[in-house]
């Protein structure tokens, strides 16, 4: 028997994973939940049908979009998670010991539920004393806090789901607002490949860009995600992610990675031409 | 045994005539599909298949059951099967004698109402904030209007409803008047005591009329406003597509015991188009199963959202969010809770500016802005999500645009001085003049800001200081003007001769 789950990277491209089992599989108030048992990516989660992250490969995302930042701002103890249901995001950030904070604003808490039980690692440290955790929607629970974090990840399913209004200018607003002068905010921003997910990163980029003074793009290769590339987006009111980047302090906390390194740091800022191209476009 | 007999026969009727879970025109397009009719009539598209692209457009299930009036699909201008059983059941759902079907917009059901109980001269008693189908109906038939003022709320600067004892006095004033129309609610959510109204009509020997396009879920939600049919009115204008979730331009006609169904039927028929869309009908009767069916959960809900949302934009400063605590027992007897208006001018912006700044800036956009308030339609469709978004979107504005009030113009109510009646004005010799010039003059067209669609100007009134510097500012503003013949709305036309 050959059993295989399926997902769509763009309306005419399957990217396609053997599946050993179907371990979990349940409809939310938000969502599709489903957990899969897969022989090349280990255990799966996916939301509505996609990917979110596979055992296999989920420490590049969650190293990029976590050491990015902590290694730019010298002084960073509060700190918001959205999403991130999975854990994995905290989890990495758990590891400074600097952070007194770490605010998890998750919409489903049966992600979390789902995540405790089937990928125990990915939320192991969901119970560590400084995280707290809000099941709220971000828009509402944001809005309301003031100067409040060092530290913005936003870690949200892509923008054509329950998480569409985490890449509005609404939102991008009022991020800005909960953050202190130097604070910064981290975010997932897609894939730039396909044509549908270009143009809402382009989109998600223009409002960003429109709300705080530094806004870079940087990358990675994350191969279960659309086109296998990912970007994120850094957005700060005062610290740039190059000219501030402290590589010698960061490497002095021997934390041991997989993916990021110092010297990935710099290269992940410098984009491929097309990119580079289409990100101006939306800059002028 | 013949009681009995009586009760099974009664029965088997009510099981005919008002099973609220039963659909006749979408049932009746059903099977028609499954019957695979051969068509060698119009629509000439032939289910689609001679017109690709739209049927790539719209899809293949929309295109196929947009077909013609035939016996088995009954004709919307003289209904006797599939469409007058839809009519039957709207009429029991609503509580009225009778419902029309209508195609032509709520526009067309305002006009019927006035068309079927005014005639040329005669004067109709209502208030000036009407939406413009009400007085393009009198340049229609050349009826006269009675305008009796509505109240205005200073701070808000938005009319209210008609107080009782200004009905009263209108109607003592013109015991000739042959009708009494009201909104309920207005665009704001805001009802006159229409109970009082129609016992005040009713004794003078005149209808009452009530401009329902606002207020479908009277019919259904639990603790709203009172609706026309219950309240004893005549004829009810009712915007199915409007928070009845049908699609745009479907709307219902409602009556009373009072009017005679054949000639209302008849007034249709002078205007009505004889090919009525089986897509707009048939989202009627669909819609109205779902109301009947579902109506008090889902406008509960909307309730719940609407106080919600009010709560959260009242918390963020300056934006104020109002709802029923403006209820005064007269000119704000009830508020529809449904209806989420805030007004802007304490944020130092005009409502159309944050109608424009949610629109180009957030990509949301809202009901309409004017200038001191705007308006988020909440209905059937919307999700705590979506709202989260508006309400974050206002904190949003405020935080960047915030300024000082002075300088905002306050929204006057702009008494209308009637010189002519709109019908002798529309069709008389005119002049086109620049509208700075034209204070003094007669204006022969409408001026108003679209939406909400209330005139500022009306055919066959006197044009007055105010009145320009109102229309300069909303233009300046950045309302959207409609109206005149000049598109540029430079230019007005008046009433040769000056008058």
């Amino acid at each position: 028997m050959e059993l295989w789950f399926s997902e769509f990277h763009a309306p005419d491209v399957k990217h396609s994973i053997r599946v050993n089992r179907h371990l979990y599989s349940q409809k939310s108030n938000y969502q599709q939940i489903d957990i899969f048992d897969t022989p090349e990516f280990g255990r799966v989660l996916a939301l509505d049908g996609n990917v979110m992250l596979t055992e296999r490969d989920e420490f590049i995302y969650d190293e990029m979009i976590t050491h990015v930042p902590m290694s730019v701002h010298p002084d960073i103890r509060d700190v918001l998670v959205i999403g991130a249901g999975d854990g994995g995001v905290v989890k990495e950030l758990a590891r400074y010991k600097t952070i007194e904070k770490i605010d998890l604003v998750e919409m489903d808490p049966q992600v979390l539920e789902a995540c405790r039980i089937y990928l125990p690692e990915n939320a192991s440290k969901l119970d560590d004393s400084r995280v707290h955790i809000y099941y709220d929607n971000a828009l509402r629970f944001i809005r309301k806090c003031y100067s409040a974090y060092d530290l913005i990840i936003v870690d949200s399913t892509d923008p054509f789901g329950p998480s569409e209004g985490y890449f509005t200018r609404e939102f991008y607003g009022i991020c800005y607002n909960a953050l202190r002068d130097d604070g910064i905010m981290v975010n997932q921003q897609g894939s730039p490949f396909y044509k549908q997910d270009a143009d809402a990163m382009r989109r998600s980029h223009q409002r960003i860009v429109t709300t705080f003074p530094i806004s870079r793009v940087y990358q990675a290769h994350i191969p279960t995600y659309a086109a296998g590339y990912w970007l994120f987006g850094f957005a700060s009111k005062r610290y740039h992610p190059i000219d501030d980047f402290e590589a010698d302090k960061w490497n002095q906390l021997k934390l041991e990675t997989r993916y990021y390194t110092t010297k990935l740091h710099i290269g992940s800022f410098y984009l491929p031409a097309f990119l580079e191209k289409m990100l101006e476009e939306v800059e002028r | 045994m013949l009681s009995q007999l009586a009760f099974f026969v009664l029965r088997g009727e009510y099981m005919k005539e008002l099973n609220q879970n039963r659909a006749p025109i979408y049932e009746a397009l059903e099977q028609f599909r499954e019957m695979r009719v051969v068509p060698f009539d119009v629509p000439g598209h032939k289910r689609g298949r001679g017109n690709p692209e739209l049927t790539a457009f719209l899809g293949e299930a929309c295109v196929s059951i947009d077909v013609n009036s035939m016996k088995p699909l009954d004709n919307l201008c003289h209904p006797i099967s599939v469409i007058r059983e839809a009519e039957e059941l709207a009429a029991d759902a609503f509580g009225a004698a009778h419902a029309f079907l209508m195609v032509g917009g709520t526009t067309s059901s305002v006009q019927t109402m006035i068309l079927s109980t005014c005639k040329r001269g005669d004067k109709i008693i209502l208030p000036r904030n009407v939406h413009r189908s009400v007085i393009n109906a009198l340049v229609l038939c050349g009826a006269i209007p009675v305008y009796v003022n509505p109240e205005v709320d200073v701070r808000l600067g938005i009319s209210l409803g008609m107080k009782r004892d200004q009905v009263e006095k209108a109607i003592r004033e013109n015991p000739d008047a042959v009708a009494v129309l009201v909104n309920n609610p207005t665009y704001y959510g805001i009802c006159s005591d229409l109970k009082a109204i129609v016992q005040m009509a009713h004794k003078a020997g005149m209808y009452c009329l009530a401009d329902e396009a606002h207020g479908t879920h009277f019919y259904f939600g639990d603790n709203m406003p009172l609706s026309a049919m219950a309240a004893g009115a005549d004829m009810a204008a009712v915007s199915m597509h409007k928070s009845g979730g049908s699609l745009t331009q479907s709307s219902l006609l409602l009556i009373g015991p009072a009017i005679h169904e054949g000639y209302v039927r008849q007034i249709i028929n002078l205007t009505q188009t004889t090919s009525g869309s089986y897509l707009l009908m048939s989202s009627l009767d669909i819609s109205r199963r779902n109301l009947a069916r579902r109506g008090k959960q889902i406008f509960a809900r909307v309730v719940e959202m609407a106080d919600y949302a009010r709560e959260e934009i009242n918390a963020i400063g300056d934006y104020y969010a109002f709802g029923k605590e403006l209820i005064n027992g007269d000119s704000i007897f009830d508020f529809d809770p449904t209806k989420l208006s805030v007004h802007t001018r304490d944020v130092g912006l005009a409502g159309i500016e944050v109608y424009d700044l949610l629109r180009d800036e957030y990509d949301i956009q809202i009901e309409f802005g004017d200038i001191g308030n705007i308006l988020a339609y909440l209905s059937i469709g919307d999700r705590m999500g979506e709202l989260e978004r508006l309400v974050s979107a206002l904190a949003e504005i405020r935080r960047r645009h915030h300024r000082s009030s002075k300088g905002l113009l306050s929204q006057e109510y702009l008494p209308p001085v009637v010189v002519i009646s709109p019908q002798e004005a529309f069709y008389a010799k005119k002049k086109s003049i620049p509208i700075k010039d034209s204070v003094g003059c007669v204006c022969s067209e409408f001026i108003m800001c679209y939406p909400p669609g209330i005139p500022i100007l009306a055919p066959g009134e006197r044009i007055t200081e105010e009145i320009v510097q109102y229309i300069e500012y909303a233009k300046a503003k950045g309302c959207s003007m409609t109206g005149p013949e000049d598109p540029d709305i430079q230019n007005i036309n008046v009433l040769e001769g000056g008058r």
